[in-house]
């Protein structure tokens, strides 16, 4: 305290060296490097792998040497299987870019979502805007719409998403803030109507359209062609950018929106941003694959708890480590019980059940009550 | 000399309860200016007016001769920084990151390389140094304050609008927190904190101004205001106010206000163990 007083102003730094700001700076570096290292090489090596395994076997040597042929490269064995090459490219390999695309999507948009909401719970699947896009998927599903070609699902689902990210975004905040009750509840009423939106959509619908309906809310990887990959593969990159260009200004935001705007921050322009962000990264994971939820709550808050909560890293760390949880889910999902593709959806919520309870449980003591 | 902020004639309400009304402020460049008032009498609104929050319903204000609401908010965040009364950070941020953030107005230009210089300076101004690792939700409230004080200094505004810094603080950090926000004026910045405590309020502030149901009551300097008669009429309880001999001949005496207890902790009843059987 001893600059404190007497202590001339300085608007700029003189010559005189501040004192240090101590602190593990470096050990913080060396754990992001780290996080972005193992995650990189985990995902790297589950997509060998998962591109490899199924009713046909294909070994990971063989996986890398058909990719490496087909990037010009003539490098490592080609599948000894007559139907191998096949196999990978048209199912393993299509299969195997969704869920990586459909876990960073669903990762980054939890991620965002979060720092908009200021909350650590808000996830799209809990509060509602998962199924929001759902009733836009089933509406096309069931009528049979394709004014957009293989658009009108994701166009739709964008649609729906919009507007339940919207009503949360209205009736959840209060003064900048959202309390995990009101946010909660507010989940519970979304995911109400939307549900009942599908409902009313199964009931219309024939049999086909029923059954497609049934299986693809469970969500699922299973049948993914690249034509769909194609579809979600720009919607995923253009939610990324974006949320990678926000990160900064998400930060300020957890001062609150007042610090926030006082530092510069266009508040409201900003959450605009951001609501059309969740929908375009919602609409791309829910389009062709169906509910997939808890990804978004999970994966962040386990990467908060290695790195912090600056969205700068959060962000690009969140993407990679939703695109490596969903490929290892997708794998579990169809080896797990041979012979047998298990919904996925079911497989997240499994798990995500269970931690989403206890994120409640350790938020709520945090807070000292339901703040 | 032209005043840096100035509000002329400025009304806020909400629904039918007016907040302020016709309030009339100027704050020059170099003087540390108090709000004093009783609970609800519109000092926090005038300091959020006087930062842009809230846009007056009536009247402007003025940074620099030109309207808030006419100025973009890079720019004004480049010039005024904001320290508001409360102190909440939604995420584990550190103390250090915190800080930090209040050098985002100065991103993508030249100034951003003196970020670490400013931000450690403004950190051991507040005290804080020794809190940078610590995450934002594990201080205690007054090292909370003390870390908004710090980011508000790294802003590097030279107008200053803090809405009751010293609240959560002991008394070394209540002394060293105003001491730091004269010595900004000193320096040339305009200073606006708005203050409960009438005694910090005169040894601290250039200028008091007492506000009173949303309408300036009284505006001038600290021993013009702050009278008894006045403050008496002005908190509804009376106020003695002395004036202490200074400690070095030839300053002005010091003020201080006290509230008159009509029933002193001698002629109290004695609380006792035996009392509850």
């Amino acid at each position: 305290m001893s600059v404190l007083g007497g202590a001339p102003p300085r608007t700029r730094p003189s010559a005189v060296d501040p004192p240090a700001v101590p602190g593990p700076t470096t050990g913080r570096r060396l754990r992001r490097v780290t996080l972005f290292v193992v995650l990189g090489a985990a995902l790297v090596v589950l997509a060998v792998v998962a591109a490899g395994t199924g009713q046909l076997h294909v070994p990971p040597a063989e996986v890398l040497g058909s990719v490496l042929h087909r990037l010009g490269l003539d490098v490592g064995p080609l599948p000894a299987h007559q139907h191998g090459e096949s196999a990978l490219w048209t199912i393993r390999f299509p299969r195997v870019a969704m869920a990586m695309l459909v876990g960073a999507a669903l990762a980054t948009g939890g991620a965002v979502m979060q720092g908009v909401f200021g909350n650590p719970l808000a996830e799209p699947g809990i509060v509602g805007v998962s199924s929001g896009a759902a009733v836009g998927a089933c509406l096309v599903i069931v009528t049979g719409w394709t004014f957009a070609g293989p658009w009108t699902v994701a166009l739709l689902a964008f649609a729906g998403g919009l507007v339940a990210t919207v009503v949360v975004y209205v009736t959840a905040r209060e003064s900048g803030r959202t309390e995990v009750v009101t946010l909660v509840l507010t989940g519970v009423a979304v995911n109400a109507v939307g549900g009942a939106a599908v409902a009313f959509l199964t009931f219309l619908g024939d049999t086909q359209a029923r059954e497609q309906i049934v299986f693809w809310q469970l969500g699922s990887l299973n049948g993914t062609r690249w034509v769909y990959v194609a579809v979600v593969a720009p919607l995923v990159a253009l939610g990324l950018v974006a949320a990678v260009v926000l990160a900064r200004r998400l930060d300020l935001l957890a001062l609150g929106e007042r610090p926030a705007r006082h530092l510069g921050v266009d508040v409201e322009r900003l959450r605009l941003t951001v609501v059309v962000v969740v929908a375009v990264l919602t609409a791309a994971a829910v389009a062709f694959c169906g509910v997939i939820a808890f990804v978004g709550l999970v994966v962040p808050h386990l990467v908060r708890m290695v790195v912090g909560p600056g969205h700068a890293v959060l962000v690009p760390a969140s993407a990679l480590g939703g695109a490596t949880l969903l490929l290892g889910a997708d794998l579990v999902a169809r080896t797990a019980v041979p012979y047998a593709d298990l919904p996925i959806g079911m497989l997240t919520a499994l798990v995500g059940g269970p931690f989403f309870f206890w994120l409640i449980r350790r938020t709520r003591r945090a807070a000292g009550g339901w703040a | 000399m032209t005043a840096r902020l100035s509000a002329r004639g400025v009304r806020v309400a909400y629904g039918p309860s007016v907040v302020l009304d016709d309030v009339d402020l100027d704050v020059h460049g170099g003087e540390l200016v108090a709000l004093v008032g009783p609970n609800g009498a519109g000092k926090s609104t005038l300091l959020a007016v006087l930062a842009g929050d809230p846009h007056p319903d009536a009247g402007h204000v003025r940074l620099d001769g030109t309207d808030l609401r006419a100025q973009r908010l890079t720019d004004l965040a480049r010039r005024r920084a904001v320290m508001t009364q409360e102190a909440r950070v939604s995420f584990a941020f550190r103390a250090l990151d915190v800080v930090t953030m209040g050098r985002h107005p100065w991103r993508g230009t030249p100034r951003e390389d003196e970020d670490p210089a400013v931000v450690a300076r403004a950190m051991a101004d507040a005290d804080v140094t020794a809190l940078a690792d610590r995450t934002f939700p594990t201080l205690s409230g007054g090292e909370k304050a003390r870390v908004a004080f710090a980011r508000s200094l790294a802003q590097e505004g030279d107008v200053l609008l803090l809405d009751e810094p010293t609240a959560a603080l002991d008394v070394r950090h209540q002394e060293a927190v105003l001491a730091r926000a004269r010595a900004a004026a000193r320096g040339g910045a305009a200073v606006v904190v708005v203050l409960h405590d009438l005694t910090l309020a005169a040894a601290w502030a250039d200028r008091v101004v007492v506000l009173v149901d949303g309408r300036v009551r009284a505006d001038g300097a600290p021993a013009d205001v702050l009278t008894a008669d006045l403050l008496t009429s002005v908190y509804e309880h009376p106020i003695d106010v002395w004036h202490r001999p200074p400690r070095e001949p030839g300053a002005a005496p010091e003020i201080v206000v006290l509230p008159v207890r009509t029933s002193g902790p001698s002629t109290r009843r004695p609380v006792t163990v035996e009392e509850t059987p």
